[in-house]
């Protein structure tokens, strides 16, 4: 018989959509900071938007921030307690449209803090509407006809924004299959590793599914990513140790 | 004690980092940038954090964060920036965090100028930003007063976990005064409501949606209520026998102190009620005038009446109401006191 091992900082069942990635994101997260045995000095910052709802299910402190606002409030807590471990945890939607200045100050300062930024291309918990990193013809509840980019823009890709600061570590990972969850958690432990170090800012970007707003099935998300999504958003590591790579 | 003599903004500084603010995180703006000046070079002497934020929302949201991991934490803005300022004390004061915010008043609506006002009274009074709540605010009349305030709303917004507000004006700021300040203090920022990890027990969630307890909107009627009950301040000069009542605050107050000498030495009989608090408003102020009171005149630095609405709702109207509005200029004591003439002459 196979062992159903959950992390213990996951302490209720999460509040996801059924084959939203999250709900991973989450789990691979938790098996990180109990790996590097963090949970107890753990604070965390979320916003507002679907990823908010883990600040019940996911044990460690958190603060919920205003809308696009968790980088700002995770900087006042690391500056007022450096031996915490500060992280923020966001959507697409929140850090990058509404939250764009306060996402990018803090690496412009590379403040000694962890984000995570969820990027399913939509805004999930307002019901689908277009976000900042929706793709070019994605049909979104604001955008019935298809993204058009001469109105709104191409897909803001957060890495390219990042990539000339003197932060410490840039990733992009995904949650579209097994391989790809296995990285992001190596990715995932370097971010948390780098703020520990005391070496400054890291990101870790991942595309995650949304097939309740996209209108597909589990399956048909995934394959969106594999198809679609990974062409705009390429993965892999950016910056490492404060050292730009060519991923 | 330490004596020196002091720019408004600088006195207001030091103040906050005798009362132990180990946070500051701040944007530039006239009439209030000395503020930031002061802190970036001596907060980081005495142990704190000084941030140029990148904006006010990024400001008051450190504040936010440093605030609820149990620090003393502070921002100052004027006008334009105060309005940023309001979604961040909206959170704050629903989080039921202690911060305390300086508003340095500035003249008009919009961008407005760098002159002194007194326009920000509703902002400043009615909570500010949306949702039930209140900020205590205070609006003090010299440097000293600023700098016994600062100490006062720190220990105020721990007391009731609650924003307090220091509304200042472009003259309080830039005046130069002698000021006494009192020994630095110690606190303690491991307040059992304190995120700093669970270190072994059980997580802490900071959020500003806790209205799904249970009797919620009993127990935020019921804290304002208490603050409105216990921390009303204000001062009294010849009130009690006055046929005028001035009600004035801040920059304005000093001009109309100036005036009740003048007219008594002229015998006519001006008093003046000078709110401390502007929320809660000195409504027990209000009690026990004299038989004489023929009507009260609020003095004011705005273009439109703001003040007069609250003495109206303090007193119930029973006694006339009116107001004298200066705009962007300080009026002189004479022209208080011809109007206080005007008003027994009708």
């Amino acid at each position: 018989m196979t062992e159903k091992r959950i992390p213990k900082t996951l302490v209720e069942d999460n509040k996801f959509c059924p084959g939203c990635g999250h709900g991973i994101i989450n789990r691979v997260l938790a098996e990180v900071l109990e790996e590097m045995e963090l949970v107890d000095m753990a604070i965390g910052s979320v916003a507002v938007g679907c990823a908010c709802l883990m600040i019940d299910t996911f044990g460690t402190d958190w603060v919920q921030a205003a809308h696009g606002r968790a980088a700002a409030v995770a900087c006042g807590i690391k500056r007022v307690r450096p031996e915490n471990f500060v992280f923020t945890y966001q959507g697409d939607g929140d850090s990058l449209a509404i939250g764009f200045s306060e996402t990018m100050y803090a690496a412009v300062r590379n403040e000694n803090i962890t984000a995570f930024i969820v990027n399913n291309g939509i805004f999930g918990m307002t019901g689908g509407q277009m976000a900042p990193t929706s793709l070019p013809g994605q049909r979104t509840t604001t955008s019935p006809a298809g993204k058009d980019p001469s109105l709104a823009g191409q897909p803001l890709n957060i890495i390219n924004q990042m990539r000339q600061l003197p932060i410490a570590y840039l990733a992009r990972g995904s949650v579209g299959s097994f391989k790809e969850i296995i990285k992001l958690k190596k990715y995932i432990k370097a971010a948390v590793t780098n703020q520990i170090e005391g070496k400054g800012y890291g990101l870790v970007e991942i595309l995650s599914p949304c097939p309740t707003n996209w209108k597909m099935t589990m399956r048909g998300a995934l394959d969106h990513m594999g198809d679609n999504v990974k062409n705009f958003f390429p993965t892999g590591e950016f910056i490492k140790e404060g050292v730009h790579t060519d991923a | 004690m330490t004596r020196a003599f002091m720019k408004g903004n600088h006195a207001l500084a030091e103040a906050a980092i005798r009362a132990n603010m180990t946070f500051f995180g701040g944007y530039p703006i006239t009439p209030q940038s000395e503020i930031l000046e002061y802190l970036s070079d001596n907060l980081p002497k005495a142990g704190g954090t000084f941030l140029q934020a990148e904006s006010e929302l990024a400001g008051v949201n450190m504040v936010y964060g440093a605030a609820a991991a149990g620090h003393r934490a502070m921002t100052s803005s004027s006008g334009p920036g105060f309005s940023l300022l309001q979604e961040g004390i909206s959170y704050i004061a629903s989080a039921e965090l202690p911060a305390v915010f300086v508003d340095v008043q500035r003249y008009g609506s919009g961008l407005g100028d760098i002159f002194q006002a007194q326009s920000d009274y509703y902002v400043a009074t009615r909570g500010g930003g949306h949702g039930d709540y209140r900020v205590i605010a205070y609006a003090p009349a010299s440097v000293q007063e600023t700098v016994d305030l600062v100490g006062l709303a720190f220990d105020k917004a721990e007391q009731y976990r609650n924003p307090c507000l220091i509304l200042s004006d472009a003259s309080i700021a830039q005046m130069m005064e002698p000021v006494v300040f009192p020994e630095k203090r110690k606190c303690d920022p491991d307040h059992e409501w304190a995120v700093r990890g669970k270190r072994g027990g059980d997580f802490k969630k900071i959020t500003s949606t806790m209205y799904y307890t249970e009797n919620f909107d009993q127990y935020i009627h019921d804290k304002y209520a208490t603050i409105q009950a216990n921390e009303q301040r204000w001062e009294s000069i010849q009130a009690e026998d006055a046929e005028i009542v001035l009600v004035a605050y801040g920059i304005s107050s000093r001009i109309c102190k100036e005036a009740v000498s003048t007219a008594r030495a002229e015998g006519i009989r001006l008093g003046l009620i000078r709110p401390i608090t502007v929320w809660p408003f000195p409504e027990e102020a209000f009690d026990g005038l004299g038989k004489g009171l023929r009507a009260y005149l609020t003095v004011e630095l705005s273009a439109l009446p703001r003040l007069r609405d609250d003495v109206m709702l303090a007193t119930g109207m029973k006694t006339p109401v009116h107001h004298f509005l200066a705009g962007n200029t300080v009026p002189s004591s004479q022209t208080i006191v011809k109007q206080a003439v005007a008003l027994l002459e009708k």
